[in-house]
């Protein structure tokens, strides 16, 4: 890459018609960075997107093509504005994948890539043997190579998506715009396309700009996150500022345990109601019996967790009642005898922790309380 | 992949050869049929120009040629637009009959014959292209202001159907009122006929039919760039605004020329770019604008030989023979992309 371009917005307004939806919009994409937008449905993801598609036209303010030194940290220099530029001049700087798919009629997938090369061949629009060459590494690049001959219509969608990348990619823009790349795909496919996307904006420099509903990889996939709640960008950072406290429960408009910022689980809600059955776990083994009894709509109490047990995440947002001690400390008699009265309570007693070790003797003298008391489900 | 490229032009060497042979065979067909027979001998003597009388001649040069010409230009005309059309709304039964266009330009028609001809005006065919033209431009027009409310681009091809209706029930009002002498006129004209062509309506069709459909293959790229949807044509740098305006214009003008010189003839519109897509296995405008075309003349052209021979010396309207020969085309059509899709 010998140019390094990057995108910027300047007090960028952006909405349908004239009713502005988001405002202030100041956004900034280096070369071989990925930003990610996130926010609820509605919130103005697509429209921003769009607005940098030219689908939509600005309401104010700038969107601005930006020239980076090769040090990352470097100046900026030679701005054009996006608004100033013909069509022809954006298709060479800018290409998008958006999540409606195209339905092209007897189109081979290489065809369909092919169109990538437009804005790079003549006015009738025939390919030469450099662009069809350009066509199949780009294919190549996103291994959708075996599907070039087939018809579009017959390829599954992860398959279909990976075809887009690489029409977006045949295109050799300098940013590249995804909207939610991931929908409609499985989990492999999702991998699959994020990997791409991610070591591709490195290897060629491409500055990336996409939305994503799915939280976990979003914070991966990232450089830098800026979430959008429907009238601006409320927080731009990097993952791990912006995964940090409650701030994304607060943007989506959840409660605070339903989602886990640290591992990015969410968690369906669950009746928080006086608790009948205790749950004696740790070190995983109890998320099975918290799924169970929350699809069962069974109210119940956890303990005794360490604060940085895998499972504390789950029994927050689960249980009606968790008992914990801090992390890496003994648990001691104090926490012992709460979890004795919570227990007296519950109709029943359910112990999955086989393991136990110095450090939670408590539960095991718990198992053995419940099991004189007569509550405690042998059998799982 | 290579092999499969080489296997792919040679189907379309194949294909346009085949149409040149169709055309031959066809035309060579509509010379020497008809109530009068003419020997090959006379033929070749009246096309080099060396036989200038006679019956034989008056017959040949100045009915069943011109007639020829104006199946092939008008054929063409038809399927070009109905191709434009159906790229424009990404809707396999647009076409201009469906979409309400011909029956704007019939109710035009009306209006212009039964005004001038009660004040005893002849209408020239000039008048009449420019009324049938006028006609489809305000169908297109209003076509056009539904399609940038509506979305969903099926809606629009029921509002077609049914400025269709709301056209022919005025169309009809109007004959009510009329004198007996203007109605025949238009009942032969709305049931569609290419007879009465004179060398001069085959000029003046030629050069509009040719100038709208050589700047339409020039439009190709855009034009195969809009087949992946607007978004991405604007994303590849085409000007989509008037990528869309050209293409209403142009579909336009072809159908109002096919209107104004044969009156409305449905289904070639709607049926041919199938059948070319069918034949040829591929999308790319490059090859189905002048794929369509000759597949076009070649349809009127046999339409036109079995309109006037099937029931000679009486003429059946062309329209019924296109319907009736390319309606269970188009069903088949349907039918067979319906289940490729799942």
């Amino acid at each position: 890459m010998d140019q390094r371009i990057g995108l910027k917005t300047e007090n960028l307004s952006i909405g349908y018609g004239k009713k502005v939806l988001l405002s202030g919009v100041e956004l900034e994409v280096r070369p071989g960075a990925v930003l990610t937008l996130i926010g609820p449905n509605g919130s103005g993801k697509s429209t921003l997107l769009k607005t940098f598609t030219r689908q939509l036209k600005s309401l104010g303010g700038k969107v601005l093509f930006l020239e980076f030194d090769k040090n990352p940290d470097g100046g900026e220099s030679a701005i054009q504005n996006m608004d100033e530029m013909s069509g022809g001049e954006i298709a060479k700087m800018l290409s998008m994948v958006m999540t409606e798919r195209p339905t092209p009629e007897l189109m081979t997938c290489r065809e369909v890539v092919g169109t990538g090369r437009y804005p790079y061949v003549g006015p009738m629009g025939i390919l030469g043997a450099e662009d069809w060459q350009k066509v199949d590494e780009a294919m190549k690049s996103v291994s959708a190579d075996e599907v070039a001959d087939k018809s579009f219509y017959e390829i599954s969608d992860g398959q279909r998506q990976r075809v887009m990348l690489a029409r977006a990619l045949c295109q050799e823009p300098k940013v590249l715009v995804l909207d939610e790349p991931t929908s409609y795909l499985d989990m492999r496919y999702k991998l699959d396309i994020l990997e791409n996307i991610r070591s591709l904006s490195k290897k060629l420099g491409i500055a990336v700009v996409m939305s994503l509903h799915e939280l976990d990889l979003a914070m991966k996939v990232s450089d830098r996150i800026a979430c959008v709640d429907g009238t601006c960008i409320s927080k731009i950072g990097t993952p791990e500022e912006i995964f940090s406290g409650d701030y994304v429960q607060k943007l989506y408009g959840i409660e605070q345990e339903t989602f886990h910022p640290l591992t990015g689980e969410i968690f369906l809600r669950s009746k928080k109601e006086f608790p009948k059955v205790f749950v004696i776990g740790g070190a995983g083994v109890g998320l099975p019996v918290y799924y169970c009894l929350q699809r069962e709509e069974i109210p119940f109490a956890a303990g005794i967790l360490f604060e940085n047990d895998v499972e504390m995440g789950a029994a927050r947002a689960l249980a009606s009642r968790v008992i914990s001690v801090p992390a890496f400390h003994p648990m001691d008699d104090k926490a012992l005898e709460e979890a004795k009265k919570v227990l007296d309570q519950c109709e029943q007693a359910i112990c999955p922790l086989q393991e136990f070790g110095p450090l939670n003797e408590a539960n095991r003298a718990l198992r053995d309380y419940a099991r004189a008391k007569g509550i405690l489900c042998e059998d799982n | 992949m290579k092999e499969r490229m080489e296997r792919k032009v040679f189907i379309w060497i194949l294909f346009f050869a085949g149409c040149l042979c169709a055309l031959v065979a066809l035309i060579f067909w509509n010379v020497t049929s008809g109530s009068m027979s003419v020997s090959g001998k006379e033929i070749l003597g009246i096309l080099t120009g060396q036989v200038k009388e006679g019956a034989a001649y008056q017959i040949l040069w100045n009915i069943r040629l011109p007639r020829i010409c104006a199946a092939f230009f008008l054929g063409g005309a038809l399927a070009v637009s109905g191709f434009l059309l159906q790229t424009f709304f990404s809707n396999p039964i647009a076409g201009p009959y469906v979409l309400g266009i011909s029956s704007g330009a019939k109710l035009v028609v009306a209006i212009t014959m039964i005004l001038f001809l009660s004040k005893g005006f002849r209408v020239s065919s000039f008048g009449m292209m420019a009324a049938a033209f006028l006609g489809s431009i305000i169908a297109m027009a209003f076509i056009l202001l539904v399609s940038l409310r509506v979305q969903k681009m099926s809606l629009l091809i029921v509002c077609g159907i049914m400025i269709g209706y709301i056209c022919s029930a005025v169309t009809e009002l109007l004959v009510t009122f009329a004198d007996d002498s203007n109605i025949v006129n238009l009942h032969h004209w709305s049931m569609g006929s290419l007879s009465g062509m004179s060398w001069d309506k085959v000029k003046f069709m030629t050069f509009m039919v040719l100038l709208t459909c050589i700047v339409t293959f020039f439009l190709s790229k855009p034009i195969g760039a809009y087949q992946l949807g607007e978004a991405y044509a604007r994303n590849m740098g085409v000007n989509v605004r008037l990528l869309r305006i050209l293409l209403i214009l142009l579909s336009s003008l072809l159908s109002a020329c096919v209107t104004a010189f044969a009156g409305p003839i449905s289904f070639v519109g709607i049926a041919v770019p199938h059948l070319v897509k069918l034949m040829v296995r591929t999308a790319k405008p490059i090859l189905l604008i002048p794929g369509c075309f000759l597949c076009g003349a070649i349809v009127t052209l046999l339409c036109d030989g079995i309109a006037r021979t099937l029931f000679a010396p009486t003429e059946v309207s062309i329209s019924s023979v296109t319907a009736v020969l390319l309606a269970p085309v188009v069903i088949l059509m349907m039918i067979r992309k319906g289940a490729a899709k799942r």
